[in-house]
């Protein structure tokens, strides 16, 4: 099979973890560059699963998988990965966390600063250079997470339910921004979360995951035109989505 | 860890000067033959000033001998910790032999080490060393192996090599409880001192520490010459404890839990 306009190949891949059932079963799918890809899905469904073998932190167990034409592992340095929680170091303060990608590859020192000062710009926290850690809001530790991800100007970027433990409308904010400081650079992201109207609101395509073991049950494009602004949420269409998304995801759960 | 306020200040002061005339008041409690079993804190303080040049003198070899001991502590128990958490293996092969260490009694141990390196400093630093070792190391491992799993993860994202994910994240990350060994290990220093000079003490040429001073005193039944020793010893722990916790202060108050602010 060769794709090759494809960013990410998923070619009948399974996963288990030593001796367990398969955590992931039968999974393809093709990714194109500038792509939006949303996991939805109960727990246990494996989503996340998904991103840690694009990032390479885990193999595939049966079927293969390519990330920018090779394997994951050499694709390291495309990839960028937004954690659930913030990850931040506590004891360095912003501007040295957002570097550290940059130190850990050797980057010399001035191009890491104006990385650094571009990627704080971005995400609005100019001037928080600073600043450590725990004096920051959760909303702005994510973002300092978003802005570390962003320094080494990935081609694929995996954001695994980054705004789950934000309120409400941080996360919308957040969720604006992203789509904003997208349409400045071009990446590729690939998304987990819990949340159908985030699922909806972001992506391009979105795949609907059944669990035990996880399997791509449905997909489902997104034709809303970017760039989505709070005003998305309010129009039919979106709407629309939201509530076939919502009906593929109850008909995988009553199913399992 | 918050600063200490000026109230908690004034309550060990009441506390101390309460204590204080409690111990003078069991003085004069007891009979005419049994004074001699607690001297008064005043008799106390007479003593260490009727014999403040040797006091000084002791006080300066033991001062030594901790720092010492501490300091080669320090290297040793530091640079075992980073071999114990390279890996399980090594952990599980080595515990062992670091547990025969601190299990085997000092007093079994002295006369080695003045039979190795001759009684005086060498042989105190020794058995100093041996004291801090323990609780510094064991600390210090444990902070090494217990990084936060999803920024070991995010180090392993960004294809970190083995050295850069010890001294980045590791090391920085085990410092909270590199301290807490380190407290530990600044209060046995004054101890182990005064303990290894109790049994390889000297008086030939720097004419020992606190330890042997207090065995001359213990001989000639100089009882407030005693207790101005353990004064002198349980001040030096304060004074190694407090050099710690400023350094520990100083190393960790602007990014670790333990000494953020907390209302009322």
């Amino acid at each position: 099979m060769t794709h090759p306009a494809s960013l990410v190949l998923f070619d009948r891949v399974s996963k288990r973890f030593g001796d367990g059932p398969p955590v992931l079963s039968d999974i393809s799918l093709v990714a194109r560059p500038g792509e939006f890809i949303s996991f939805i899905g109960p727990s246990g469904c494996g989503k996340s699963t998904m991103l840690r073998l694009i990032a390479g932190l885990t193999g595939v167990s049966g079927g293969s998988l390519s990330v920018d034409g090779g394997t994951p592992e050499q694709a390291g340095s495309e990839l960028a990965f937004i954690f659930q929680e913030p990850t931040l170091l506590p004891w360095l303060q912003v501007a040295d966390n957002v570097e550290v990608p940059q130190k850990l590859r050797g980057v010399p020192p001035a191009q890491r600063a104006a990385s650094r000062s571009a990627a704080l710009a971005l995400v609005g926290l100019s001037g928080r250079e600073a600043a450590y850690p725990r004096q920051l809001s959760g909303g702005q530790q994510m973002r300092v997470s978003i802005a570390r991800a962003l320094t080494l100007t990935p081609k694929i970027l995996l954001l695994d339910e980054p705004f789950g433990a934000l309120d409400e409308m941080t996360r919308e904010r957040l969720q604006e921004e992203l789509l904003a400081i997208r349409a400045q650079q071009a990446w590729t992201a690939f998304f987990v979360t819990h949340s159908v109207a985030e699922a909806v609101f972001l992506s391009s395509r979105i795949f609907v995951m059944s669990a035990q073991p996880g399997r791509l049950r449905a997909e489902i494009k997104v034709p809303l035109p970017y760039p989505r602004t709070a005003e998305t949420r309010l129009s039919r269409d979106y709407q629309d989505l939201v509530v076939e998304v919502s009906q593929q995801l109850r008909a995988v759960k009553t199913a399992a | 860890m918050s600063r200490p306020s000026l109230l908690s200040v004034m309550v060990a002061m009441l506390a101390g000067v309460l204590f204080l005339a409690l111990w003078t008041m069991v003085h004069y409690s007891l009979s005419e033959d049994y004074k001699f079993l607690l001297p008064t804190p005043l008799a106390v303080l007479q003593a260490l000033l009727h014999n403040a040049p040797a006091l000084a003198r002791a006080t300066g070899n033991t001062v030594e001998g901790a720092l010492l001991g501490f300091s080669l502590a320090l290297a040793f128990g530091g640079l075992s910790a980073l071999v114990l958490s390279l890996s399980p293996l090594m952990r599980a092969g080595l515990t062992p032999y670091l547990m025969m260490l601190q299990l085997t009694p000092i007093p079994v141990l002295a006369p080695l080490f003045v039979l190795w390196v001759g009684p005086g400093l060498k042989s105190v630093a020794l058995i100093t060393l041996l004291v801090c070792f323990f609780p510094l190391v064991v600390n210090t491992a444990q902070g090494l192996v217990s990084t936060d799993r999803r920024l070991v993860e995010l180090f392993q994202m960004y294809r970190a090599s083995r050295w850069q994910e010890i001294w980045r994240l590791r090391v920085p990350a085990a410092l909270p409880y590199f301290f807490a060994g380190l407290r530990i290990a600044a209060i046995l220093a004054p101890i182990g001192a005064v303990i290894g000079d109790f049994s390889s003490g000297s008086s030939a040429g720097d004419g020992g520490g606190l330890g042997f001073q207090a065995l001359i005193y213990s001989s000639q039944a100089r009882y407030p010459e005693l207790f101005a020793v353990v004064m002198l010893t349980a001040l030096l722990g304060f004074l190694f404890m407090g050099v710690v916790m400023v350094l520990s202060r100083l190393a960790l108050s602007h990014w670790h839990d333990s000494y953020a602010q907390r209302d009322g």
